[in-house]
């Protein structure tokens, strides 16, 4: 058996059999195997173990009844939030006309960051959808943190603000940015906050934006990108990523 | 973006994403669970997709919507599935030009090589089948399953080894 086997270049012979090296390391590792029994056997094995996925196990199709109900499903969804809508633009000037006379923080969108707002608003949204909130349901931090274990390339810093009145709900994986993130669920009141967290580096101070009625804060630190967002008042969502970037 | 560019991009890869999902919930109902979940999640973010490759970026959600899902949060992923004698989960495969013994026949190994993946960790298992059924490269299944390269080469190699071995296991 292949487990009481060992040879440096096991998965080297593996490349070559999945086709990923190319044609001068495979002759090297096809040149290797003649003389080694133990990449012989293996290679055998490899085969041994495509030939049964292969020719007998089946590749699934999609049932009708899932077809149809996806169709049902995708026609009655919340309609996908336009990009770079004429009131985002208009905000934007709003906002640019403002900065003078304002002391607080100056909302500075890029087009990137048009983009991902409306993907923060859109996730946030559908999480609100009955069943979506939280994968993990627990208002303890010390169950949610190792929840996201293995699921995520990176540890999210997950914090409970209970004592502050913003305790912690629980977290659910999400996709943003073509990536897996960790968002957090925290309530305040009735309203539901969303902290996105994925990693990203420099530090930035919290910018605010507010998109179809919702607010959203913009922060980076340590590493990690953040992104809060909820139908609180804009100054209470202030004051939540306050008292969250002030918890250790 | 429009209704319909999402539906033309993203759908074509639905039977590889209801693939996916099946093994990795070895379940017919929780793969449908997993994929209306995933595609209707596809659907909200669609609009930042700025890839090339949509079957990955799909088949990347349904992974964790599975991984994420009740099906295989339940702890019990290492447990084989009795498949043998009324297993009625595979019936749709045959091929309905088969003579009844052929017929037969294909069945029986089709139900032997899902036990035998059933019992493969869903690590190894979301591996092979990338892999052997999807046929997607190294590459390919580091980005979906956000593992490095490395740990996918020996991830496919267990998974292989434990085939192997099981299947030697069986011929004895």
């Amino acid at each position: 058996m292949i487990t009481d086997m060992d040879c440096e270049k096991l998965l080297l012979v593996q490349a070559e059999f999945d086709g990923e090296i190319d044609a001068a390391d495979a002759v090297r590792a096809m040149s290797h195997r003649q003389e080694c029994a133990i990449c012989r056997a293996a290679y055998a094995d490899l085969e041994a173990a495509r030939h049964l996925m292969r020719d007998d196990a089946p590749r699934y199709r999609a049932p009708d009844s899932l077809r149809r109900a996806l169709a049902a499903g995708l026609a009655t969804r919340t309609p996908a939030i336009p990009r770079k809508s004429t009131l985002w633009r208009e905000g934007g000037i709003f906002a640019a006309g403002m900065a003078i006379a304002a002391a607080i923080t100056l909302m500075i969108v890029t087009p990137e960051q048009h983009d991902m707002l409306d993907q923060i608003v859109a996730g946030h949204v559908r999480a609100l959808q009955p069943g979506h909130l939280q994968d993990v349901v627990s208002t303890d931090q010390h169950t949610v943190k190792p929840w996201f274990d293995g699921k995520l390339d990176f540890a999210p810093p997950v914090k409970d603000l209970a004592t502050d009145s913003f305790p912690l709900l629980g977290g659910r994986l999400d996709y943003l940015d073509e990536r897996t993130v960790a968002a957090l669920v925290y309530r305040h009141d009735k309203h539901v906050i969303d902290l996105f967290i994925w990693p990203e580096n420099g530090n930035a101070t919290p910018q605010n934006a507010g998109h179809h009625g919702y607010n959203a804060v913009h922060w980076r630190e340590n590493g990690m990108n953040l992104w809060a967002v909820s139908d609180l008042e804009g100054a209470e969502l202030q004051e939540f990523v306050r008292r969250w970037r002030a918890t250790p | 973006m429009t209704g319909g560019a999402f539906e033309a991009v993203v759908l074509p890869h639905l039977d590889a994403a209801y693939s996916l999902a099946r093994w990795l919930t070895r379940s017919p109902s929780d793969a449908d669970d997993v994929v209306q979940e995933a595609v209707l999640r596809a659907a909200t973010y669609f609009t930042g997709f700025r890839g090339t490759n949509p079957r990955g970026w799909l088949l990347q959600i349904v992974r964790n919507t599975a991984y994420a899902s009740h099906a295989l949060a339940r702890g019990v992923v290492l447990v084989a599935l009795p498949t043998e004698g009324g297993d009625t989960t595979i019936p749709e495969i045959a091929d309905p030009g088969d003579d009844p013994e052929t017929a037969l026949s294909r069945r029986q190994d089709q139900r032997r090589v899902t036990r035998l993946l059933s019992q493969l960790p869903v690590d190894l298992r979301e591996t092979l089948v990338l892999r052997e059924l999807e046929e997607l490269s190294y590459k390919e299944i580091a980005q979906i399953t956000e593992t490095p390269i490395g740990t996918v080469m020996s991830r496919l190699w267990r998974a292989r080894q434990m085939l192997a071995a099981a299947i030697k296991a069986e011929e004895r």
